[in-house]
Formats: structure tokens, sequence, C-alpha cells
């Protein structure tokens, strides 16, 4: 085991350095000058503001040298200052990446709770009318934009309830785990549902195929009730690849939660990186998406490690 | 894709409705590229602004008086050209690299590949965003971004087969009797990794259709007063309440559309992976 580790951990290193270096080129692909870029057309400067300013910001180094600052600068935590707001970009993130979290951790939460004993219903009772009913509920579910269902749930609960999701400021779960769950459910649903539905489609697709497994058929032959075959024996093995799905996808769900955020207007790390775009403020944005890239690949080296664990086969592949 | 193919598809139940959609919208698409609408999409009607859907105007009007419809119709043509534009570059350079990797092997496959692996380290939206902030949004860049975020996607869809396919026997006896590199890759390996990409260029337009469609929404993708879908459904929501149908036909056009690709996706994949074919 600890040879698998030091392996994947030793393969993370370029995977690392090969992110830092594209989220590097990605925002210095702003055409122009970086800094009439962040100033924006209502200022004008004057040449030695200009410079001076360059100068502060390290823009008039060569680039490889920029890179090697910033990279150097960034393992020891430090991911610049925040043009607008003057704080430091990692403070901004450590502030605003637990409501993502929170949120992300609720809507894959919701996706198994839907989406686990749908799959499991529409596996068993195959080819019926709930069977039917549970794919449309799948093919809608990736169909549908997460904007689109958060908006429709907005118009819902304000025409239909009269009550406006997210009213007034954000409570974190730790001020008052009530007002915060009430205020993250809605957005968690509108998360998780496209989730729900792609964990429908796999654990029906794992059911069928593991309910004409032979050892389930002995456990059905000794006679066992049929709930009991399906949650004791089919279940469990038919959960792994739902697992798996969880694992791949949650860097994904980090992805959607810029979009739901902008919708509910949460503080998360998504609303943090499009104001960041909105108001070009680079270093955020540059900081916060390499921060969002590293638990993207962090997330799926504990994946890997958590198979390890589970299927010794995997350290010897 | 042959004679036999279609009839398989248009036999498969998935695949025929997937198809009739894709054929909708397509048609939809054209006739906002012709500027085939009910009203010009840009008209504004001032005694008809924030009308719901009646029959002079089937799915309303907007704040200005402009015809939803017609503006759903010329979105089709704005969100379907960015997403087929995408996935046609990125399935071409993907497919290319892919290719390539698969058939060369050694150092520059895992060059390649390993190059493509730290795209997968993004969430697909946000390297789109970011691609996108920093060229500035529109629907060009928009195209370029898409691109960037899916050619890793085609790279790996293309090089799996590339290598099952290389060590055939025809590939062996082609290159036997002489034939070179690229006459190999173009008239032996190619023709036979089309049906993966085939079934990936199908599902890869309704991601690109969303992906579109969220950076629109964002403000991000194709700007006003261009209407894409995406751009409508975020116009519409200030006036959710006072105008709900301004949200809920863009967002309708939407998850038709990629609902169409998903199911001809699957359609396709059913009729062209031999694992799954009955006959």
């Amino acid at each position: 085991m600890r040879r698998f580790l030091t392996q994947r951990l030793v393969a993370l290193l370029p995977t690392l350095l090969g992110i830092s270096v594209i989220v590097f080129v990605v925002i210095h692909l702003i055409p122009g000058d970086t800094i009439s870029a962040m100033i924006g057309t209502q200022y004008k400067l004057t040449e030695a503001q200009a410079v001076a300013l360059r100068a502060y910001y390290g823009l008039d180094k060569p680039l490889v040298e920029q890179y090697f600052r910033w990279i150097a600068a960034a393992v020891q935590g430090n991911l610049g200052l925040s043009v607008r707001s003057g704080q430091p970009v990692l403070a901004e993130i450590a502030r605003s990446f637990p409501l993502t979290l929170e949120l992300t951790l609720l809507s894959v939460l919701i996706a198994l709770l839907v989406g686990v004993p749908i799959g499991i219903l529409s596996a068993v009772k195959r080819d019926t009318l709930v069977d039917l009913l549970a794919r449309l509920f799948a093919l809608t579910g990736m169909a549908l934009p997460n904007f689109w269902l958060g908006t429709l749930i907005i118009l819902v609960l304000s025409v239909v309830f009269g009550i406006l999701p997210n009213s007034g400021d954000f409570v974190s779960f730790t001020g008052d785990p009530l007002r915060n769950l009430s205020q993250m459910i809605f957005p968690a649903i509108t998360l998780g549902f496209a989730f729900a539905a792609s964990v429908m489609r796999t654990t029906r697709s794992a059911m069928l195929e593991v309910l004409r497994q032979d050892y389930v058929r002995t456990a059905r032959g000794k006679g066992l009730a049929e709930n009991t075959v399906i949650i004791r024996h089919a279940l469990s093995n038919a959960l792994i690849p739902v697992i798996t799905l969880v694992g791949v996808e949650f860097g994904y769900l980090l992805g959607g939660a810029v979009i739901v955020e902008n919708v509910f207007s949460l503080p998360g790390i998504g609303r943090l990186i499009l104001n960041g775009i909105y108001q070009r403020d680079y270093a955020v944005v540059q900081g916060s998406i390499l921060f969002v890239a590293l638990n993207f690949v962090v997330i799926n080296l504990l994946v890997d490690v958590v198979y390890a664990l589970v299927d010794p086969r995997i350290r010897y592949e | 894709m042959n004679k036999s193919a279609l009839s398989r598809l248009l036999r498969n139940r998935s695949g025929l409705i997937g198809l009739a959609l894709v054929v909708l919208f397509l048609a939809a698409a054209v006739a906002g590229a012709l500027s085939v609408s009910p009203y010009p999409p840009s008209e504004q009607h001032a005694r008809d602004r924030m009308t719901g859907p009646s029959s002079h105007y089937l799915l309303g009007t907007d704040e200005f008086g402009r015809d939803q419809l017609s503006r759903v119709i010329r979105g089709a043509w704005n969100s379907l050209r960015i997403a087929l534009l995408s996935v046609l570059l990125s399935s071409a350079l993907g497919t290319f690299l892919g290719v390539l990797a698969g058939y060369i092997g050694g150092t520059a496959d895992n060059l390649i590949m390993r190059f493509m692996d730290l795209f997968f380290a993004f969430p697909a939206i946000l390297l789109a965003m970011a691609i996108v902030a920093a060229l500035g949004p529109g629907a060009n860049n928009t195209i370029l971004a898409i691109s960037i975020v899916y050619t890793p996607i085609f790279a790996r869809v293309a090089r799996g087969p590339t290598l099952s396919v290389k060590g055939m026997e025809f590939v062996t006896a082609a290159r036997a009797v002489g034939a070179r590199g690229g006459r190999i890759l173009g008239r032996h390996i190619f023709p036979n990794i089309t049906a993966p990409l085939i079934v990936q260029i199908s599902l890869a337009l309704s991601w690109a259709i969303l992906t579109e469609a969220g950076l629109s929404f964002l403000g991000l993708g194709a700007q006003p007063p261009q209407p894409s879908w995406g751009n409508m459904l975020s116009e519409g929501r200030s006036l959710l309440e006072l105008a709900p149908w301004m949200t809920v036909f863009p967002g309708l056009a939407i998850m038709l559309c990629v609902l169409g690709f998903n199911l001809l996706g699957d359609g396709l994949r059913d009729i062209l992976d031999p694992r799954l074919r009955s006959t």
C-alpha cells in the first residue's frame, strides 16, 4: 500500500505542475496590457503609474520568470492579493470554499437518496410503467440545464408559495444549521438533480447485471425474502459503480456549483470566480481556478486510494 | 453511416425520437440563419411588451415587445452554430491527436496523452469560463473555449480503438505491401474507428449546447442583442414573476435539444456497438 501511495503521489507532481502552467497560460492569454485590463476604461493611468503598477505586480518580468515567481509563492500559500478587495486571494478562497463544498456534498447526498432507490426500483420492475417513468426521469434530468431548473424552482417558490429562497444574508452551517440548510436545500436540489439521473442510470444497469448472477439465484433458491435478496445481496455489489461515479463526478459538480451559486446568489467560490471575471480581478480568477483544479486532483487521488484499500487487486495493475 | 445502419437507427426507439428532435432543431437553426421567422427577431413591438403566449405571438414577447418564437428560432442558429463548430474543431483535433498517439505509441503517446490528461483536472465549464474570460466574451471565443475543453475527450476516444486496430492483420498486411504511415492511418485505421467517434460527437454536441448555454447565461457567451438560448434565459430571469414565458421557452428549447442529441447518441451506440447489436 505504501508503494502504491508513493507512486501515486510522485505521479501527482507533474500533473500539478501541468495544471499550474495551464492556469497561468490561460490567464495570460488576455490580449493587451494586464494592468489596463484590470483598471478598465474608467481611469487613465500616467505612464509612470502604469510602470509602477507593472513593477508592483511583477508584470515587467519575462513570462517564464513571472510563472516561477507565482508558483513559488503559491506553494507557500501566497496566491497574491485581490485587486478589488485588497485581501489575500487565499483568504477569499478560504471564506468562500466551505459553502461550495457544502453545496456539492449536499447535492451528492440528495442525488444518492433519490437516484439509488429509483435505480433499484427501475431494475427490479424492469419493462414496467415504473421502469419507463424512472428512465424518463433520468433522460430529463440529464438534459435539464441546472441554471434553468434553479430558475424554475425560484419561480415556483416565489409565485406559488410566495417565498424567496436565500433572501437576506447567507448564514454558515456552524452559525445556524437550520437556517443554513433552508438556504442550501434548493441550490443543492438544483445541482444534484442531473447527478441523481446519472446515479439512477448507473444503479439500474448495475442492478440488472447483479440480479443475473448465480449468487443472487442461490440466495433466492435458499428461500430468502425478495427484499433481503435485493438489499443484502444484490445492492451491496451494485453500489460499487455508483461509488466510482461519485468519485468521478465530484469534481464536475464543483464546476456546476459555479453556475448554481450564481442563480441562487450564494457567496461560494463560483461567485468569487465569476465576480473576479466581471471585475477583471485576475489574481482571484487564477488562484481560485488553481484551487478548484487542485481539489479535483486530490479527490481523484483519494478515490484511487479508497479503491486500493477496498480492492487489493488494483494495486498490482 | 451506411444504409443498413440508418434503417437500424430508424427502428431504434431512442434513436428515432432523438433523430426527430435533432432534425427539428437543425431545421429551426437553418430557419434562424435564413431569417425565416414570424417576425424579425430584433423587431420591437412597443404596444405588445411582455404579452403572454397568444395566436399573434405563440411564445409571447419580451420586455421590448420582441417575439419570443422568432428569438428562439434565431437563438437555435446561434446556439447550434457554436455547438456544431466547437464539436467539429474538437473532434478533428482530438481525433488527430488520439490516432497519432495510438499509432506512434511510446514516448509520443505518453507525451500527448499526459498533456490531454491535464485538461481533465478542470471541471469543463470552469476551464471554458477561464478561457472566455481571458479572450473576452463572444461567439468566436466561446467556440474556441469549448473546442479546447472537449479536444482531450476525443483524443481519448480515438486512441483506444486505434491501439486495437493497429495490431490487426489487415494493418500488418498493408504495412507488408509497403503502405506508408499516412495511408495506413487514413485508409485502414481511421475508417475502422469511426463508430465510437460518431457516438461521441452526438453526446459532445449535447454537452456543447449545455456549456454554450451556461456561458451565455453567465454573460460570457454570445452577446445581446444576438439571441442565444442561454442569454435569453438570463434576460428573462429579472422578469421571472411578470413574464415567466421569457424563461420557460428558451430553457425548454435547450432541454429538448440536449435530450435529442442524448437520445440520438444512445441510439447510435445501440446500433454501432457490435457488443450491443442483437443481430
